[in-house]
Protein backbone atom coordinates (compact mmCIF):
# COMPACT_ATOMS: atom_id res chain seq x y z
CA UNK A 1 0.00 0.00 0.00
CA UNK A 2 1.41 3.68 -0.46
CA UNK A 3 2.84 4.80 2.36
CA UNK A 4 3.30 8.01 2.64
CA UNK A 5 4.11 11.16 5.33
CA UNK A 6 2.31 14.02 5.28
CA UNK A 7 2.88 16.58 8.13
CA UNK A 8 4.31 13.73 10.12
CA UNK A 9 1.51 11.51 10.19
CA UNK A 10 1.79 8.50 8.41
CA UNK A 11 -0.94 7.18 6.12
CA UNK A 12 -2.52 3.65 7.07
CA UNK A 13 -5.16 3.81 4.72
CA UNK A 14 -6.21 5.51 1.68
CA UNK A 15 -9.22 7.26 0.99
CA UNK A 16 -10.72 3.86 -0.93
CA UNK A 17 -9.88 1.70 1.96
CA UNK A 18 -11.57 3.91 4.21
CA UNK A 19 -14.64 4.07 2.08
CA UNK A 20 -14.22 0.70 1.29
CA UNK A 21 -14.18 -0.14 5.10
CA UNK A 22 -17.26 1.95 6.06
CA UNK A 23 -19.51 0.68 3.55
CA UNK A 24 -18.88 -2.50 4.96
CA UNK A 25 -19.01 -1.22 8.51
CA UNK A 26 -22.71 0.35 7.32
CA UNK A 27 -23.82 -2.68 5.84
CA UNK A 28 -22.94 -4.47 8.79
CA UNK A 29 -24.91 -2.64 11.06
CA UNK A 30 -27.89 -2.11 8.93
CA UNK A 31 -27.43 -6.47 8.71
CA UNK A 32 -26.95 -7.02 12.37
CA UNK A 33 -30.37 -4.46 13.67
CA UNK A 34 -32.35 -6.41 11.07
CA UNK A 35 -30.76 -10.04 11.33
CA UNK A 36 -31.54 -10.03 15.07
CA UNK A 37 -35.29 -7.74 14.22
CA UNK A 38 -36.05 -11.75 13.12
CA UNK A 39 -33.74 -13.61 15.39
CA UNK A 40 -35.29 -13.09 18.94
CA UNK A 41 -38.83 -12.16 19.51
CA UNK A 42 -37.49 -9.87 21.96
CA UNK A 43 -36.07 -7.33 18.84
CA UNK A 44 -38.74 -7.47 16.60
CA UNK A 45 -39.03 -4.04 17.22
CA UNK A 46 -35.93 -3.10 15.51
CA UNK A 47 -37.95 -4.01 11.96
CA UNK A 48 -39.83 -0.50 12.59
CA UNK A 49 -36.43 1.29 11.93
CA UNK A 50 -36.99 -0.44 8.58
CA UNK A 51 -40.20 0.57 7.45
CA UNK A 52 -41.57 -3.13 8.84
CA UNK A 53 -41.81 -6.76 8.99
CA UNK A 54 -42.06 -7.39 5.21
CA UNK A 55 -39.56 -4.36 4.45
CA UNK A 56 -37.13 -5.85 6.70
CA UNK A 57 -37.38 -9.22 5.00
CA UNK A 58 -37.37 -7.84 1.93
CA UNK A 59 -34.09 -5.57 2.54
CA UNK A 60 -31.47 -7.67 4.38
CA UNK A 61 -30.53 -10.01 1.69
CA UNK A 62 -29.78 -7.23 -0.92
CA UNK A 63 -27.93 -5.64 2.22
CA UNK A 64 -26.15 -8.78 2.78
CA UNK A 65 -25.43 -8.94 -0.78
CA UNK A 66 -23.28 -5.04 -0.95
CA UNK A 67 -21.64 -6.18 2.88
CA UNK A 68 -20.36 -9.47 0.90
CA UNK A 69 -19.40 -7.77 -2.31
CA UNK A 70 -17.91 -5.03 -0.29
CA UNK A 71 -15.55 -7.22 2.37
CA UNK A 72 -14.40 -9.08 -0.88
CA UNK A 73 -12.77 -5.93 -1.89
CA UNK A 74 -11.29 -4.94 1.19
CA UNK A 75 -10.35 -8.86 1.72
CA UNK A 76 -8.31 -9.04 -1.19
CA UNK A 77 -6.83 -5.17 -0.85
CA UNK A 78 -5.86 -6.56 3.02
CA UNK A 79 -5.17 -10.14 2.82
CA UNK A 80 -1.34 -9.62 1.89
CA UNK A 81 -0.97 -7.97 5.65
CA UNK A 82 -3.08 -10.72 7.13
CA UNK A 83 -0.71 -13.61 6.62
CA UNK A 84 0.34 -15.45 9.43
CA UNK A 85 3.82 -15.06 10.60
CA UNK A 86 6.01 -17.23 12.87
CA UNK A 87 6.28 -13.93 15.26
CA UNK A 88 2.36 -14.18 15.66
CA UNK A 89 2.75 -17.07 17.48
CA UNK A 90 4.57 -14.99 20.38
CA UNK A 91 2.05 -12.60 20.35
CA UNK A 92 -0.75 -14.92 21.18
CA UNK A 93 1.31 -16.77 23.67
CA UNK A 94 1.33 -13.40 25.77
CA UNK A 95 -2.26 -12.71 25.74
CA UNK A 96 -1.68 -11.47 28.84
CA UNK A 97 0.66 -8.49 28.35
CA UNK A 98 -1.60 -7.90 25.23
CA UNK A 99 -4.97 -7.39 27.30
CA UNK A 100 -3.08 -5.68 30.23
CA UNK A 101 -1.74 -3.09 28.24
CA UNK A 102 2.04 -3.99 28.45
CA UNK A 103 2.70 -4.02 25.20
CA UNK A 104 6.68 -2.90 25.53
CA UNK A 105 7.13 -6.96 26.89
CA UNK A 106 5.44 -8.10 22.95
CA UNK A 107 7.50 -9.03 19.86
CA UNK A 108 7.84 -6.43 17.45
CA UNK A 109 4.55 -6.43 15.45
CA UNK A 110 3.60 -5.98 11.35
CA UNK A 111 0.80 -4.12 9.79
CA UNK A 112 -1.55 -6.27 11.97
CA UNK A 113 -1.19 -8.09 15.35
CA UNK A 114 -1.94 -11.77 15.51
CA UNK A 115 -5.12 -10.63 16.97
CA UNK A 116 -6.48 -8.83 13.76
CA UNK A 117 -5.07 -11.35 11.31
CA UNK A 118 -7.35 -13.84 13.62
CA UNK A 119 -10.19 -11.72 13.06
CA UNK A 120 -9.80 -11.47 9.86
CA UNK A 121 -9.84 -14.96 8.83
CA UNK A 122 -13.17 -15.45 11.24
CA UNK A 123 -14.53 -12.19 9.05
CA UNK A 124 -13.76 -14.12 5.92
CA UNK A 125 -15.27 -18.20 7.11
CA UNK A 126 -18.63 -16.37 8.35
CA UNK A 127 -19.06 -14.16 5.70
CA UNK A 128 -18.55 -17.36 3.42
CA UNK A 129 -20.76 -19.23 5.61
CA UNK A 130 -23.36 -16.15 5.48
CA UNK A 131 -23.61 -15.88 1.81
CA UNK A 132 -23.78 -19.36 1.18
CA UNK A 133 -26.95 -20.25 4.28
CA UNK A 134 -28.36 -16.55 2.93
CA UNK A 135 -28.76 -17.89 -0.85
CA UNK A 136 -30.55 -21.07 0.22
CA UNK A 137 -32.91 -19.04 2.86
CA UNK A 138 -33.36 -16.35 0.27
CA UNK A 139 -37.50 -18.03 -0.92
CA UNK A 140 -37.79 -14.85 -3.20
CA UNK A 141 -35.70 -16.05 -5.75
CA UNK A 142 -34.48 -19.53 -4.68
CA UNK A 143 -35.78 -22.87 -4.36
CA UNK A 144 -33.90 -25.40 -2.22
CA UNK A 145 -34.77 -28.53 -0.75
CA UNK A 146 -36.59 -27.84 2.47
CA UNK A 147 -33.44 -30.25 4.68
CA UNK A 148 -30.97 -27.78 2.96
CA UNK A 149 -33.13 -25.07 3.75
CA UNK A 150 -32.99 -26.16 7.19
CA UNK A 151 -29.41 -26.39 7.95
CA UNK A 152 -28.95 -22.96 6.29
CA UNK A 153 -30.89 -21.65 8.97
CA UNK A 154 -29.41 -23.00 11.75
CA UNK A 155 -25.85 -22.28 10.10
CA UNK A 156 -27.05 -18.91 9.30
CA UNK A 157 -27.77 -17.75 12.60
CA UNK A 158 -24.61 -19.49 14.10
CA UNK A 159 -22.45 -17.38 11.40
CA UNK A 160 -24.29 -14.28 12.17
CA UNK A 161 -23.77 -14.60 15.90
CA UNK A 162 -19.91 -15.21 15.64
CA UNK A 163 -19.67 -12.18 13.29
CA UNK A 164 -21.80 -10.25 15.64
CA UNK A 165 -19.14 -10.93 18.73
CA UNK A 166 -16.32 -10.53 16.75
CA UNK A 167 -17.19 -7.23 15.57
CA UNK A 168 -18.08 -6.22 19.17
CA UNK A 169 -14.64 -7.18 20.26
CA UNK A 170 -13.21 -5.28 16.68
CA UNK A 171 -15.10 -1.92 17.45
CA UNK A 172 -13.77 -2.06 21.13
CA UNK A 173 -10.66 -2.85 20.27
CA UNK A 174 -10.77 0.43 18.07
CA UNK A 175 -11.70 2.18 21.14
CA UNK A 176 -9.21 0.64 23.27
CA UNK A 177 -5.96 0.88 21.45
CA UNK A 178 -6.50 5.30 21.23
CA UNK A 179 -5.69 6.52 18.39
CA UNK A 180 -6.92 3.99 15.91
CA UNK A 181 -10.26 5.30 14.84
CA UNK A 182 -8.31 8.16 13.48
CA UNK A 183 -6.77 5.61 10.94
CA UNK A 184 -10.12 4.74 9.74
CA UNK A 185 -12.00 7.92 9.28
CA UNK A 186 -8.72 10.39 8.54
CA UNK A 187 -6.55 7.70 7.30
CA UNK A 188 -3.31 8.87 9.36
CA UNK A 189 -1.70 7.64 12.68
CA UNK A 190 0.51 9.51 14.70
CA UNK A 191 4.41 8.27 14.36
CA UNK A 192 4.04 7.16 18.03
CA UNK A 193 1.00 5.17 17.39
CA UNK A 194 2.82 2.91 14.90
CA UNK A 195 6.01 2.81 16.70
CA UNK A 196 4.16 2.00 19.91
CA UNK A 197 1.30 -0.77 18.52
CA UNK A 198 2.91 -1.64 14.86
CA UNK A 199 6.75 -1.27 15.45
CA UNK A 200 7.94 -3.51 12.59
CA UNK A 201 5.38 -2.35 10.19
CA UNK A 202 6.83 1.57 11.72
CA UNK A 203 10.48 0.38 10.62
CA UNK A 204 9.21 -0.83 7.04
CA UNK A 205 7.91 2.20 6.40
CA UNK A 206 11.05 3.75 7.47
CA UNK A 207 12.84 1.38 5.12
CA UNK A 208 10.37 2.16 2.31
CA UNK A 209 11.02 6.12 2.88
CA UNK A 210 14.88 5.71 2.85
CA UNK A 211 15.11 4.34 -0.82
CA UNK B 1 -59.48 -14.66 12.21
CA UNK B 2 -62.06 -13.80 14.45
CA UNK B 3 -62.41 -9.93 15.28
CA UNK B 4 -61.64 -10.26 19.06
CA UNK B 5 -59.96 -14.26 19.87
CA UNK B 6 -59.81 -14.13 23.86
CA UNK B 7 -58.76 -18.13 23.29
CA UNK B 8 -55.23 -18.17 22.28
CA UNK B 9 -52.92 -20.41 23.08
CA UNK B 10 -50.20 -20.10 21.72
CA UNK B 11 -48.70 -17.11 19.63
CA UNK B 12 -45.65 -16.95 17.07
CA UNK B 13 -42.80 -14.30 18.27
CA UNK B 14 -44.30 -14.05 21.61
CA UNK B 15 -42.65 -14.08 24.85
CA UNK B 16 -45.40 -13.32 27.25
CA UNK B 17 -49.38 -14.98 27.55
CA UNK B 18 -51.57 -14.07 25.30
CA UNK B 19 -55.07 -13.60 26.03
CA UNK B 20 -56.72 -16.90 26.74
CA UNK B 21 -59.90 -16.72 28.70
CA UNK B 22 -61.84 -18.41 26.81
CA UNK B 23 -60.91 -22.55 27.03
CA UNK B 24 -62.06 -25.45 25.43
CA UNK B 25 -63.67 -26.75 28.12
CA UNK B 26 -65.47 -29.40 26.42
CA UNK B 27 -62.68 -30.50 23.86
CA UNK B 28 -60.22 -29.49 21.61
CA UNK B 29 -61.20 -30.04 17.91
CA UNK B 30 -60.47 -32.33 15.26
CA UNK B 31 -61.36 -33.36 11.70
CA UNK B 32 -60.80 -37.80 10.55
CA UNK B 33 -60.03 -38.30 7.33
CA UNK B 34 -61.06 -41.84 6.48
CA UNK B 35 -58.73 -42.66 3.64
CA UNK B 36 -60.47 -46.12 3.34
CA UNK B 37 -63.66 -44.00 2.59
CA UNK B 38 -62.40 -41.51 0.14
CA UNK B 39 -63.84 -41.77 -3.58
CA UNK B 40 -61.63 -39.02 -4.56
CA UNK B 41 -64.51 -37.34 -5.86
CA UNK B 42 -62.53 -33.22 -4.80
CA UNK B 43 -65.76 -32.36 -3.46
CA UNK B 44 -63.69 -30.79 -0.82
CA UNK B 45 -61.88 -29.36 -2.39
CA UNK B 46 -64.51 -27.45 -4.15
CA UNK B 47 -66.03 -26.82 -0.82
CA UNK B 48 -62.65 -25.62 0.50
CA UNK B 49 -62.58 -22.82 -2.92
CA UNK B 50 -66.83 -22.39 -2.26
CA UNK B 51 -66.31 -21.58 1.46
CA UNK B 52 -62.66 -19.59 1.47
CA UNK B 53 -62.92 -17.54 -2.56
CA UNK B 54 -60.35 -19.17 -3.70
CA UNK B 55 -59.50 -19.64 -7.32
CA UNK B 56 -56.13 -21.61 -8.43
CA UNK B 57 -54.99 -21.01 -12.15
CA UNK B 58 -56.21 -23.54 -14.67
CA UNK B 59 -53.01 -25.57 -14.47
CA UNK B 60 -51.85 -28.22 -16.98
CA UNK B 61 -52.55 -32.47 -17.25
CA UNK B 62 -49.66 -33.90 -15.81
CA UNK B 63 -50.69 -37.37 -16.14
CA UNK B 64 -52.01 -38.27 -12.85
CA UNK B 65 -55.04 -37.36 -11.63
CA UNK B 66 -53.94 -34.72 -8.58
CA UNK B 67 -55.32 -31.53 -9.72
CA UNK B 68 -53.28 -29.39 -9.39
CA UNK B 69 -50.60 -30.95 -8.87
CA UNK B 70 -49.66 -29.28 -5.56
CA UNK B 71 -51.17 -27.56 -2.69
CA UNK B 72 -50.81 -23.45 -3.05
CA UNK B 73 -51.72 -20.07 -1.66
CA UNK B 74 -55.03 -20.75 -3.56
CA UNK B 75 -55.49 -24.55 -2.81
CA UNK B 76 -54.99 -25.36 1.03
CA UNK B 77 -56.31 -29.17 0.66
CA UNK B 78 -55.53 -31.39 -2.36
CA UNK B 79 -56.24 -35.02 -2.98
CA UNK B 80 -53.31 -36.89 -3.86
CA UNK B 81 -53.47 -40.17 -6.01
CA UNK B 82 -51.23 -43.25 -5.12
CA UNK B 83 -51.41 -46.49 -7.27
CA UNK B 84 -50.33 -48.95 -4.51
CA UNK B 85 -49.74 -52.70 -5.71
CA UNK B 86 -50.18 -54.36 -2.60
CA UNK B 87 -47.84 -58.05 -2.25
CA UNK B 88 -50.70 -60.37 -2.91
CA UNK B 89 -50.42 -58.42 -6.51
CA UNK B 90 -53.35 -56.47 -6.42
CA UNK B 91 -54.00 -52.56 -7.30
CA UNK B 92 -54.91 -50.00 -4.44
CA UNK B 93 -55.99 -47.03 -5.06
CA UNK B 94 -54.48 -44.25 -1.91
CA UNK B 95 -56.33 -41.11 -2.15
CA UNK B 96 -55.45 -39.04 0.49
CA UNK B 97 -56.74 -35.53 1.31
CA UNK B 98 -53.53 -33.37 1.68
CA UNK B 99 -53.51 -29.94 3.58
CA UNK B 100 -52.74 -28.73 6.89
CA UNK B 101 -52.27 -31.58 9.90
CA UNK B 102 -52.95 -28.59 12.60
CA UNK B 103 -50.27 -30.17 15.12
CA UNK B 104 -50.76 -29.57 18.78
CA UNK B 105 -46.98 -28.70 18.30
CA UNK B 106 -46.67 -26.69 15.30
CA UNK B 107 -43.42 -26.53 13.53
CA UNK B 108 -44.98 -23.73 11.56
CA UNK B 109 -45.58 -21.66 14.66
CA UNK B 110 -42.05 -22.30 16.26
CA UNK B 111 -40.30 -20.80 13.59
CA UNK B 112 -42.05 -17.72 12.77
CA UNK B 113 -40.28 -15.07 13.40
CA UNK B 114 -43.27 -12.12 13.37
CA UNK B 115 -44.94 -11.76 16.33
CA UNK B 116 -48.84 -13.34 15.91
CA UNK B 117 -48.88 -14.19 12.43
CA UNK B 118 -49.66 -17.69 13.33
CA UNK B 119 -51.60 -18.52 16.42
CA UNK B 120 -52.82 -21.53 17.88
CA UNK B 121 -56.14 -21.55 19.36
CA UNK B 122 -57.53 -23.13 22.74
CA UNK B 123 -59.67 -25.80 20.53
CA UNK B 124 -56.32 -26.53 18.75
CA UNK B 125 -56.91 -25.30 15.75
CA UNK B 126 -53.90 -23.53 14.41
CA UNK B 127 -54.26 -20.12 11.91
CA UNK B 128 -52.18 -17.98 10.05
CA UNK B 129 -52.67 -14.24 10.35
CA UNK B 130 -51.97 -13.02 7.26
CA UNK B 131 -52.17 -9.37 8.04
CA UNK B 132 -48.63 -10.09 10.12
CA UNK B 133 -46.80 -12.31 7.96
CA UNK B 134 -43.75 -10.84 6.75
CA UNK B 135 -43.23 -13.36 3.79
CA UNK B 136 -39.97 -14.76 5.41
CA UNK B 137 -41.13 -18.63 4.56
CA UNK B 138 -40.18 -19.82 8.00
CA UNK B 139 -43.13 -21.27 8.43
CA UNK B 140 -42.83 -24.20 5.51
CA UNK B 141 -38.68 -24.61 6.70
CA UNK B 142 -40.62 -25.29 10.53
CA UNK B 143 -43.82 -27.36 9.07
CA UNK B 144 -42.82 -31.47 8.66
CA UNK B 145 -45.90 -31.99 6.22
CA UNK B 146 -44.88 -29.59 3.61
CA UNK B 147 -47.85 -27.57 4.08
CA UNK B 148 -47.81 -23.81 4.03
CA UNK B 149 -47.15 -21.97 0.39
CA UNK B 150 -46.62 -18.25 -0.16
CA UNK B 151 -48.11 -16.36 -2.61
CA UNK B 152 -46.82 -14.79 -5.53
CA UNK B 153 -49.00 -11.65 -5.47
CA UNK B 154 -48.80 -10.68 -1.84
CA UNK B 155 -45.99 -12.87 -0.54
CA UNK B 156 -47.88 -13.82 2.34
CA UNK B 157 -48.54 -17.45 3.87
CA UNK B 158 -51.52 -19.29 3.50
CA UNK B 159 -52.89 -22.70 4.13
CA UNK B 160 -55.88 -24.89 5.30
CA UNK B 161 -57.68 -22.49 8.49
CA UNK B 162 -59.24 -25.95 9.43
CA UNK B 163 -62.57 -23.29 8.23
CA UNK B 164 -61.92 -21.04 11.60
CA UNK B 165 -64.24 -19.25 11.15
CA UNK B 166 -66.82 -21.49 10.79
CA UNK B 167 -65.97 -23.72 13.96
CA UNK B 168 -65.90 -20.60 16.04
CA UNK B 169 -70.03 -20.04 14.98
CA UNK B 170 -70.27 -23.55 15.80
CA UNK B 171 -70.30 -25.42 12.15
CA UNK B 172 -68.16 -27.92 10.41
CA UNK B 173 -65.57 -26.92 8.19
CA UNK B 174 -66.72 -26.78 4.40
CA UNK B 175 -64.63 -30.30 3.17
CA UNK B 176 -67.26 -31.75 6.39
CA UNK B 177 -70.37 -30.84 5.52
CA UNK B 178 -69.90 -31.57 1.43
CA UNK B 179 -68.36 -34.87 1.48
CA UNK B 180 -70.68 -37.46 -0.08
CA UNK B 181 -69.68 -40.64 1.41
CA UNK B 182 -68.90 -39.66 5.19
CA UNK B 183 -65.09 -39.83 5.19
CA UNK B 184 -64.80 -36.93 6.66
CA UNK B 185 -65.87 -36.05 10.02
CA UNK B 186 -65.45 -33.25 12.24
CA UNK B 187 -65.60 -33.39 16.66
CA UNK B 188 -63.99 -33.20 19.77
CA UNK B 189 -60.21 -34.94 19.16
CA UNK B 190 -61.54 -37.54 21.92
CA UNK B 191 -65.17 -38.39 19.43
CA UNK B 192 -63.25 -38.91 16.78
CA UNK B 193 -60.51 -41.13 18.25
CA UNK B 194 -63.59 -43.07 19.61
CA UNK B 195 -65.35 -43.25 15.94
CA UNK B 196 -62.03 -44.40 14.22
CA UNK B 197 -61.33 -47.13 16.59
CA UNK B 198 -64.70 -48.39 15.46
CA UNK B 199 -63.61 -47.68 11.80
CA UNK B 200 -60.29 -49.54 12.69
CA UNK B 201 -61.82 -52.28 14.54
CA UNK B 202 -64.37 -52.76 11.24
CA UNK B 203 -61.52 -52.65 8.85
CA UNK B 204 -59.37 -55.55 10.10
CA UNK B 205 -62.66 -57.57 10.58
CA UNK B 206 -62.33 -57.08 6.68
CA UNK B 207 -58.60 -57.71 6.77
CA UNK B 208 -56.85 -54.86 6.79
CA UNK B 209 -54.52 -55.95 9.98
CA UNK B 210 -52.75 -52.78 9.93
CA UNK B 211 -55.71 -50.52 9.98
CA UNK B 212 -54.68 -48.00 12.15
CA UNK B 213 -55.58 -43.98 13.24
CA UNK B 214 -52.24 -41.46 12.12
CA UNK B 215 -52.09 -38.66 15.11
CA UNK B 216 -48.22 -38.54 15.16
CA UNK B 217 -47.08 -38.22 18.70
CA UNK B 218 -43.73 -36.35 17.32
CA UNK B 219 -45.54 -33.62 16.47
CA UNK B 220 -47.41 -34.23 20.16
CA UNK B 221 -50.75 -35.47 18.02
CA UNK B 222 -52.58 -33.10 15.29
CA UNK B 223 -56.30 -32.50 14.58
CA UNK B 224 -56.44 -33.13 11.66
CA UNK B 225 -56.14 -37.16 11.62
CA UNK B 226 -56.47 -40.02 8.86
CA UNK B 227 -57.77 -43.61 8.93
CA UNK B 228 -55.39 -45.90 6.88
CA UNK B 229 -55.62 -49.09 5.84
CA UNK B 230 -51.83 -49.61 5.96
CA UNK B 231 -50.93 -47.62 9.28
CA UNK B 232 -47.75 -49.38 9.72
CA UNK B 233 -46.87 -47.78 6.41
CA UNK B 234 -48.33 -43.79 6.30
CA UNK B 235 -45.58 -43.48 2.88
CA UNK B 236 -47.80 -45.18 0.87
CA UNK B 237 -50.14 -42.51 0.57
CA UNK B 238 -48.03 -40.33 -1.39
CA UNK B 239 -45.03 -39.50 1.21
CA UNK B 240 -47.26 -38.98 4.68
CA UNK B 241 -44.40 -39.15 6.92
CA UNK B 242 -43.72 -41.92 9.19
CA UNK B 243 -42.25 -40.18 12.31
CA UNK B 244 -42.91 -36.37 11.65
CA UNK B 245 -41.41 -34.22 13.88
CA UNK B 246 -40.03 -30.89 14.04
CA UNK B 247 -36.37 -30.90 12.54
CA UNK B 248 -33.78 -30.96 15.09
CA UNK B 249 -32.06 -28.09 12.95
CA UNK B 250 -35.36 -25.68 13.76
CA UNK B 251 -35.53 -27.03 16.72
CA UNK B 252 -31.90 -26.02 17.81
CA UNK B 253 -32.17 -22.66 15.87
CA UNK B 254 -35.23 -21.29 17.25
CA UNK B 255 -34.90 -22.82 20.65
CA UNK B 256 -31.66 -22.64 22.51
CA UNK B 257 -30.62 -20.91 20.08
CA UNK B 258 -32.42 -17.40 20.59
CA UNK B 259 -31.16 -17.13 24.18
CA UNK B 260 -27.90 -18.72 23.99
CA UNK B 261 -27.39 -15.89 21.22
CA UNK B 262 -28.54 -13.07 22.60
CA UNK B 263 -26.96 -14.27 25.61
CA UNK B 264 -23.44 -14.66 23.65
CA UNK B 265 -23.72 -10.73 22.40
CA UNK B 266 -24.20 -9.53 25.75
CA UNK B 267 -21.82 -11.17 27.46
CA UNK B 268 -19.00 -10.12 24.83
CA UNK B 269 -20.19 -6.57 25.55
CA UNK B 270 -20.34 -7.00 28.65
CA UNK B 271 -16.21 -8.61 28.91
CA UNK B 272 -15.02 -5.60 26.76
CA UNK B 273 -16.72 -3.10 29.31
CA UNK B 274 -15.14 -5.08 32.35
CA UNK B 275 -11.76 -4.93 30.07
CA UNK B 276 -12.50 -1.07 29.81
CA UNK B 277 -13.12 -0.56 33.71
CA UNK B 278 -9.90 -2.40 34.71
CA UNK B 279 -7.56 -2.03 32.57
CA UNK B 280 -8.60 1.78 30.28
CA UNK B 281 -7.77 2.45 27.26
CA UNK B 282 -4.07 1.98 25.75
CA UNK B 283 -2.94 5.37 24.78
CA UNK B 284 0.18 6.14 22.67
CA UNK B 285 1.85 9.13 25.09
CA UNK B 286 4.87 11.86 24.48
CA UNK B 287 7.37 9.45 24.77
CA UNK B 288 6.30 7.03 22.44
CA UNK B 289 6.15 9.75 19.76
CA UNK B 290 9.90 10.63 21.11
CA UNK B 291 10.98 6.69 20.36
CA UNK B 292 9.42 7.56 17.20
CA UNK B 293 10.86 10.49 16.66
CA UNK B 294 14.72 9.40 17.44
CA UNK B 295 14.53 6.56 15.32
CA UNK B 296 13.27 8.67 12.50
CA UNK B 297 16.40 11.05 12.86
CA UNK B 298 18.45 7.95 12.86
CA UNK B 299 17.88 6.86 9.31
CA UNK B 300 18.96 9.68 6.80
C1 LIG C 1 -18.95 0.55 13.40
C2 LIG C 1 -18.20 -0.49 13.43
C3 LIG C 1 -16.70 -0.50 13.11
C4 LIG C 1 -15.68 0.29 13.59
C5 LIG C 1 -15.80 1.40 14.61
C6 LIG C 1 -14.47 -0.18 12.95
C7 LIG C 1 -13.20 0.37 13.16
C8 LIG C 1 -12.05 -0.06 12.52
C9 LIG C 1 -10.74 0.51 12.73
C10 LIG C 1 -10.39 1.63 13.67
C11 LIG C 1 -9.87 -0.19 11.95
C12 LIG C 1 -8.36 0.03 11.82
C13 LIG C 1 -7.59 -0.93 12.70
C14 LIG C 1 -6.12 -0.89 12.37
O1 LIG C 1 -5.76 -0.29 11.37
O2 LIG C 1 -5.33 -1.49 13.13
C15 LIG C 1 -10.61 -1.20 11.24
C16 LIG C 1 -10.04 -2.12 10.37
C17 LIG C 1 -10.75 -3.15 9.76
N1 LIG C 1 -12.12 -3.37 9.87
FE1 LIG C 1 -13.43 -2.27 10.98
N2 LIG C 1 -14.77 -1.20 12.13
C18 LIG C 1 -16.13 -1.45 12.20
C19 LIG C 1 -16.85 -2.43 11.53
C20 LIG C 1 -16.27 -3.39 10.69
C21 LIG C 1 -17.00 -4.46 10.09
C22 LIG C 1 -18.49 -4.70 10.22
C23 LIG C 1 -16.09 -5.21 9.38
C24 LIG C 1 -16.31 -6.46 8.57
C25 LIG C 1 -17.24 -7.31 8.75
C26 LIG C 1 -14.81 -4.59 9.55
C27 LIG C 1 -13.65 -5.07 8.98
C28 LIG C 1 -12.42 -4.51 9.14
C29 LIG C 1 -11.21 -5.04 8.56
C30 LIG C 1 -11.08 -6.31 7.70
C31 LIG C 1 -10.16 -4.18 8.94
C32 LIG C 1 -8.67 -4.34 8.61
C33 LIG C 1 -7.98 -5.07 9.74
C34 LIG C 1 -7.44 -6.41 9.33
O3 LIG C 1 -7.36 -6.70 8.13
O4 LIG C 1 -7.13 -7.20 10.24
N3 LIG C 1 -14.95 -3.49 10.34
N4 LIG C 1 -11.94 -1.11 11.61
S1 LIG D 1 -49.00 -29.20 9.35
FE1 LIG D 1 -47.43 -27.63 9.04
S2 LIG D 1 -48.58 -25.75 8.72
FE2 LIG D 1 -50.03 -27.23 9.66
S3 LIG D 1 -49.86 -26.83 11.90
FE3 LIG D 1 -48.40 -28.49 11.41
S4 LIG D 1 -46.48 -27.36 11.08
FE4 LIG D 1 -48.12 -25.83 10.91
Amino acid sequence: MNVERKSGEIVRYEFSTRLNHWIVAISFILLALSGLALFHPALFWLTTLFGGGPWTRILHPFLGLVMVLAFAFLAVKLWRYNVLEPRDRQWLRQIDDVLDNREENLPDVGRYNAGQKLLFYAIVLCLLGLFASGIVMWRAYFAFPVEVIRFASLLHAVCALVLICAIVVHIYAAIWVKGSMRAMTRGTVSPGWAWKHHRAWFREVEGIERK
Amino acid sequence: MALQSLDIIRRSATTLPEPQARGAHTGQVAKLIDVTKCIGCKACQVACMEWNDLRDEIGTCTGHYDNPHDLSDQSWTLMRFAEYENPKGDLEWLIRKDGCMHCADPGCLKACPSPGAIVQYANGIVDFHEENCIGCGYCITGCPFNIPRISKKDHKAYKCTLCSDRVAVGLEPACVKTCPTGAIVFGTKEDMQQHAAERIEDLKSRGFEQAGLYDPEGVGGTHVMYVLHHADQPQLYSGLPEKPKISAMVGLWKGVGKPLGLFAILATAAVGFLHYLRVGRNETDERDEEAARRELEKTP
